[in-house]
């Protein structure tokens, strides 16, 4: 692994600057150097989606991104989503749906659902299963999730 | 969420307790841990299935002295992994009997550091013969276990069933398949060890039992139970694997932390969870019946086999499960169950959800629908005149005396489903066309509760405690890891005691903080668990109001005072309560007869499945669950039970298949380990029916296992419906449709070929 290095990226609105390998996972550089540990490893292969960030509003797998990637770009992860008011009714939907059991897939689950509403904020539950297919969920058969998101962009437009 | 008088918060779709931390990312699982200090621990395991060690060397290019390396010669009590039979070793020392088995531990302070340095360990094994299959192992081609291979058998007998084959019309006999299937829980195996000589050794982990870990320390270790202190952490899926083998990581981290005198912290990646870890057990399943040409079922032989792997482990257990609830809800005037469970040189297999019952359950569902078949009756039909009814006996004697409405859940599924009307659609448009389509029921039960006499043995104890700011607080080693034991227990309580929702917590599971409320494990922790959390919660207020602190219907303020005041004036206060078994219960360990399970819940599934003529991958369009569970205690929580069960179901019955390549799964990862997600499921409509359960927590019965025994069967004789091509096993990949097809159709152009000669 080359030496360590300068890594200077916007998390959750914040301005970071970070020193690590440039090949490491960003997924361990925000569990580790920045304390964001609601980021979550599943696979460790980009199969499972439980890493899922945005990435300059982008769903990536934080496993697969070397964090000399993240140089100069803005990640949101789900403490970021948490603390932002847009998505109060998707953390709420989830709680009343039933979308969170475990819970080791939720954080992923909701970034996922945050991208998709922002690209398509009225989606049929076809295009919300689709949207969701690269999150990986063993407890719920997926039922609970999907309408708890289908909920969620029914009460944003309604407003 | 209310809850207090006069409205009831059992029955209501209460928030999940810890719902809010899980949504917003902060609630704390194992790795999410750190300690000062820590080092990160990794397994060194055998890549060889059977042989006897000869030689370990540390290779060179590593820096060895950094490492804290602990092998069994620093194991301070028992080399063995406490369970049933202490036949498994923690750690290899002499022989190896499967390829994963852990020899050596390894630790270090940087995680990326401990890979390369177990790539540099090198052993020399002297290779011995190994056995792959329950075939090698039922013949013994090589003996690796015991006298004869075989971990446990039972034998059931009921009637003279000897009698039965002269009397029947027909004999039908039938051959099935089950195979291994990986819990796959999102969150890998975690735990992290810490020592201090005053203290003992602490263990934080993501399991289910966390005194089935304690028992293990104790013999592993050696210490004192008072100095092993186990905790859960939150825990990001269970189903089984989370059972038994936390005690096999605990023990690694434990030594480790032992020797380093520093924490160690142990998570797998996933490659070696789904290769090392347990996995369902496969089976192969016989069945002969009897039957009268009205169809009824006069009697019959069932064998079974299930291969267990290296060690024991929890295998008689689940071969217990497996044989009591493989006749299916149907009546026996006479069977012999003859099952037992085999050694070969693979991974313990294991724990996972409905623990035996949905391999028995494939074998009978799928054998009701050749019965049917043989006589030219529907599978709907074959089942009504079968199905268990009121005072009648199960296969193990047990009389059913509570109410049990099968036909009338048949006839709700099929309307439910519109069966009648697809199943007539699809038979006229599956002549022509790429795509065929079938319905499929599968009728089952699941027994809750530990088998038998288990519960009794078990004795498990409930606290509630009346904490100083006046909430009550729950206290068990019973575990939440997703299914909703937090919620629900709180709402028992709660609904006890008369108090809002929002007054009940409950308890981090820790051994010195908790009780021994028993495994959280064989859909018991509603039923037995709630019922004492009950029974201990109207002990508190009956002391509260004995004391003379609290009046007789006091609104629940009075309740909060009541109980900051006992406290103030009196110190803890703290309300036990013990498992009883009922009177008149009943059973046999020897026989195998009598009262298996204190109640059983019952269920009629109905599955819509597709087939692409052109890829033959099979697709399910529609699902109907519909069950019998006692009493639905959280709509939302037991509709969630209900949803992520058939779709594991679905998995094991159309996706999930390991490879095994000489006792090892080759395809470890979930790139090619494939399980269902959000675009593969179909629509899962779910009902319940409730008829109570007076063994039960406000009329509760197990619902947690269930929705796993249905799917694989009703998927597989969809498919049957489909194509006309009876399919013995799952999972039942594309290239097994395919070849079932070609082969069936090479038989009609044969028997065509004949007709023409003829």
């Amino acid at each position: 692994m080359s030496a360590k290095r300068e890594i200077a990226l916007t998390v959750n609105g914040e301005q970071r600057t970070l020193r690590a390998h440039p090949m490491e996972r960003l997924l361990d550089v925000l569990r580790r150097d920045l304390g964001l540990t609601g980021t979550k490893e599943g696979c460790g292969e980009g199969e499972c989606g439980a890493c899922s960030v945005l990435m300059d509003g982008a769903l990536v797998d934080s496993c697969l991104i070397p964090a000399g990637q993240a140089q100069g770009a803005r990640v949101v992860t789900i403490e970021g989503v948490a603390g932002d008011a847009r998505f109060n009714s998707l953390r709420e939907v989830f709680l009343q749906s039933g979308g969170a059991q475990c819970g080791i897939c939720t954080p992923g689950m909701i970034l996922a659902a945050v991208q998709l509403l922002e690209r398509n904020p009225a989606p049929t539950m076809d295009e919300i299963r689709e949207g969701l297919a690269g999150n990986i969920c063993r407890c719920t058969g997926y039922m609970q999730i999907l309408e708890g998101v289908a909920e969620a962009a029914r009460r944003a437009t309604a407003r | 969420m209310a809850g207090g008088q006069g409205e009831h918060i059992v029955g209501a779709p209460a928030p999940r307790k810890e719902g809010r931390d899980k949504v917003s990312g902060r609630a704390r699982y194992i790795d999410d841990l750190s300690f000062p200090n820590m080092l990160y621990g990794t397994t060194v395991r055998s890549r060889i299935p059977r042989g006897k060690i000869k030689k370990i060397d540390f290779g060179p290019g590593i820096a060895w002295s950094e490492y804290v390396v602990v092998s069994a010669k620093d194991i301070p009590g028992k080399n063995c992994i406490a369970l049933l039979e202490n036949d498994q070793p923690c750690l290899a020392d002499v022989v190896v009997n499967h390829p994963e088995e852990p020899i050596l531990l390894l630790a270090h302070p940087e995680r990326h550091a401990l890979a390369k340095a177990v790539a540099a360990v090198e052993i020399e094994y002297e290779e011995l013969p190994a056995i792959f299959t329950m075939e090698e192992s039922e013949r013994g081609d090589q003996i690796i276990w015991g006298k004869d291979n075989v971990f446990k058998s039972y034998r059931i007998e009921k009637g003279d069933v000897d009698s039965v084959w002269a009397k029947a019309d027909y004999i039908v006999e039938g051959e099935y398949f089950t195979g291994a299937q990986e819990q796959l829980y999102i969150e890998p195996q975690g735990v992290i060890a810490a020592f201090d000589v005053e203290k003992g050794i602490t263990l934080w982990g993501s399991l289910q039992c966390p005194y089935y870990v304690h028992k293990a320390m104790i013999a592993l270790l050696g210490l004192r139970e008072d100095k092993v202190r186990v905790v859960q952490t939150e825990t990001g899926g269970a189903f089984g694997g989370k059972e038994e083998y936390p005690s096999m990581i605990a023990g690694h981290a434990a030594l480790l932390a032992m020797k380093a005198g520093r924490p160690v912290k142990m998570i797998y990646d996933r490659a070696e969870d789904m290769a090392a870890t347990t996995k369902r057990h496969p089976s192969r399943t016989r069945l002969r019946t009897a039957v009268s040409k009205d169809g009824q079922i006069l009697g019959g032989e069932i064998e079974m086999v299930m291969d267990g792997g290296a060690y024991v482990t929890l295998s008689p257990v689940v071969l217990s499960r497996a044989t009591i609830h493989s006749g299916g809800p149907y009546h026996w005037p006479s069977v012999r169950v003859r099952s037992k469970v085999v050694a070969t040189n693979a991974p313990p297999h294991g724990a996972f959800r409905g623990f035996g019952a949905p391999q028995a359950l494939f074998a009978t569902e799928r054998h009701m629908d050749k019965i049917a078949k043989t006589l030219g009756l529907s599978p709907a039909e074959i089942r009504r005149r079968n199905f268990l009814t009121q005072g009648q006996t199960t296969i193990t004697e047990q009389e059913i005396r509570e109410p049990i409405e099968l036909v009338k859940m048949l006839d709700r599924a099929l309307e439910l489903a519109d069966y009648d009307a697809k199943k007539k659609r699809f038979a006229n448009e599956n002549k022509t066309g790429g795509q065929r389509n079938g319905m499929g029921i599968a009728a089952f039960l699941h027994g809750a509760g530990f088998t038998g006499s288990g519960e009794r043995y078990l004795a498990s104890v409930v606290g509630v405690e009346g904490c100083a700011d006046g909430r009550v607080k729950i206290l068990v080693s019973s575990t939440e890891f997703g299914q909703g034991t937090n919620t629900v227990l709180c709402q028992i309580a709660a609904e006890a005691m008369g108090l809002p929702y929002e007054e009940v917590t409950i308890a981090q599971p820790d051994t010195m903080e908790v009780p021994n409320s028993g495994p959280t494990v064989a859909s018991r922790t509603a039923m037995v668990v709630g019922n004492l959390v009950a029974s201990a919660a109207l002990g508190l207020k009956q002391t509260l109001a004995a004391g003379g602190y609290l009046r007789e219907g006091g609104a629940a303020e009075e309740f909060r005072a009541a109980c900051a005041k006992y406290v103030a004036e009196r110190g803890e206060l703290r309300s036990f309560a013990k498992y009883e078994s009922p009177a008149g219960i009943f059973w046999d360990d020897e026989k195998y007869r009598g009262e298996a399970y204190a109640s059983y819940a019952w269920a009629v599934y109905v599955a819509e499945v597709a087939v692409d003529m052109t890829t033959y991958s099979a697709k399910v369009n529609d699902f109907v669950a519909l069950q019998e569970i006692g009493r639905v205690m959280n709509p939302v929580l037991a509709r969630g039970q209900i949803l992520g069960g058939v779709a594991q179901g679905i998995g094991f019955a159309l996706y999930e298949k390991v490879e095994w390549r000489n006792g090892r799964m080759a395809n470890s990862q979930m790139t090619n380990y494939i399980v269902p997600t959000s675009a593969d499921m179909p629509p899962i409509r779910v009902y319940f029916e409730e008829l109570g359960n007076k063994h039960g927590a406000f009329g509760a019965k197990g619902i947690g296992e269930l929705p796993m025994d249905g799917p694989a069967p009703a998927v597989v004789n969809a498919i049957e419906d489909a194509l006309g091509v009876p399919f013995d096993h799952v999972p039942l990949m594309p290239e097994d449709i395919f070849d079932g097809v070609e082969a069936a159709g090479a038989r009609a152009s044969e028997l065509h070929f004949h007709a023409g000669v003829r």
